[in-house]
């Protein structure tokens, strides 16, 4: 098994691309992406969120995952605070072609998975040069 | 920091005010220092928490994506609260190739005192969508009780 201690990662800001109306934090959430022959898989940490709050979209290559927390309201007084909540938003631009059609998403402890498959392995393209 | 320079001083000076300028400054240094840090603590040990106190409860909050419910284990002992846990997010698959590796696997423990007493027989916990939440009930010596006023009339003599 693994010895390693996790350690507490920052949590950075995410700018949600012009001001928000509502005071409400975004953060970009920690993710892993890895690559099989078929396949990109984005895994993103988001705890707090449910299924309904996701959004995720695929437009110009660019992917966008948001998760939305449900409002939480607190009751009672702080005694010690060393995390702060909020939504959450992250892009990336996707170099492969992805099907879109066949994009999958699942939720679970709080870890956003996408799957998005290739349409076809890439195939390495000649572009032969004429003289002019 | 102002520079005092030898031949700014008086002739004559009692040494114990320079100690009294001393201790107001570092009164004035740690009030500040309280006030910023008072509830807004960077945390060194996984997990970070939140504590809420309300007027019969203790309620503890702890992000923990991708920790699923078996792999943590709450101990209570006396009034050290123990949280630990583990996460493996490894993927089991061949031929992977990553692009990004921001998500961490490992062991955690964090063991931390609690600011009161709370009843050991009834803690709730509850690990839904990534974020644990803890109940503790305050023990019945540190709940506030009401205390009724009765307003007697006496009678003018």
């Amino acid at each position: 098994m693994t010895e390693q201690e996790l350690r507490i990662q920052e949590k950075k800001a995410a700018n949600p691309g012009g001001e928000t109306t509502k005071n409400e934090t975004y953060f970009a959430p920690h993710v892993d992406i890895f690559e099989t022959e078929k396949e990109v898989t984005v895994l993103a940490d988001m705890p707090g969120v449910t299924t309904d709050g996701i959004n995720l979209s695929l437009e110009d290559n660019i992917l966008t995952l948001q998760g939305h927390r449900p409002p939480w309201k607190q009751t009672g007084r702080i005694i010690l605070e060393e995390y702060e909540s909020g939504h959450y938003l992250r892009r990336f631009t996707v170099a492969e072609t992805i099907d879109q059609d066949r994009i999958e998403a699942s939720l679970a402890d709080g870890v956003l998975k996408v799957r998005l498959p290739k349409t076809r392995p890439a195939q390495p393209k000649k572009i032969e040069v004429k003289l002019g | 920091m102002p520079f005092i320079r030898f031949a700014d001083r008086p002739p004559y000076r009692n040494p114990w005010t320079e100690f009294e300028r001393i201790r107001q400054g570092l009164d004035e240094l740690t009030r500040t220092y309280i006030d910023k840090s008072k509830t807004q603590n960077r945390a060194n040990v996984y997990p970070a928490l939140n504590i809420f106190e309300e007027a019969d409860r203790l309620i503890i909050t702890a992000e923990l994506p991708g920790i699923k419910a078996q792999d943590l284990n709450l101990s209570l002992e006396g009034e050290t609260l123990t949280i630990q846990g583990k996460r493996d997010s490894k993927q089991n698959e061949t031929g992977i190739s990553y692009h990004r590796r921001e998500i961490e696997s490992g062991g955690f423990s964090r063991a931390i005192t609690l600011p009161i007493k709370v009843e050991v027989e009834q803690v709730g916990a509850k690990l839904n969508n990534g974020i644990l939440t803890i109940t503790l009930m305050k023990a019945s010596a540190a709940t506030p009780r009401q205390i009724k006023v009765s307003a007697e009339e006496e009678p003018i003599s």
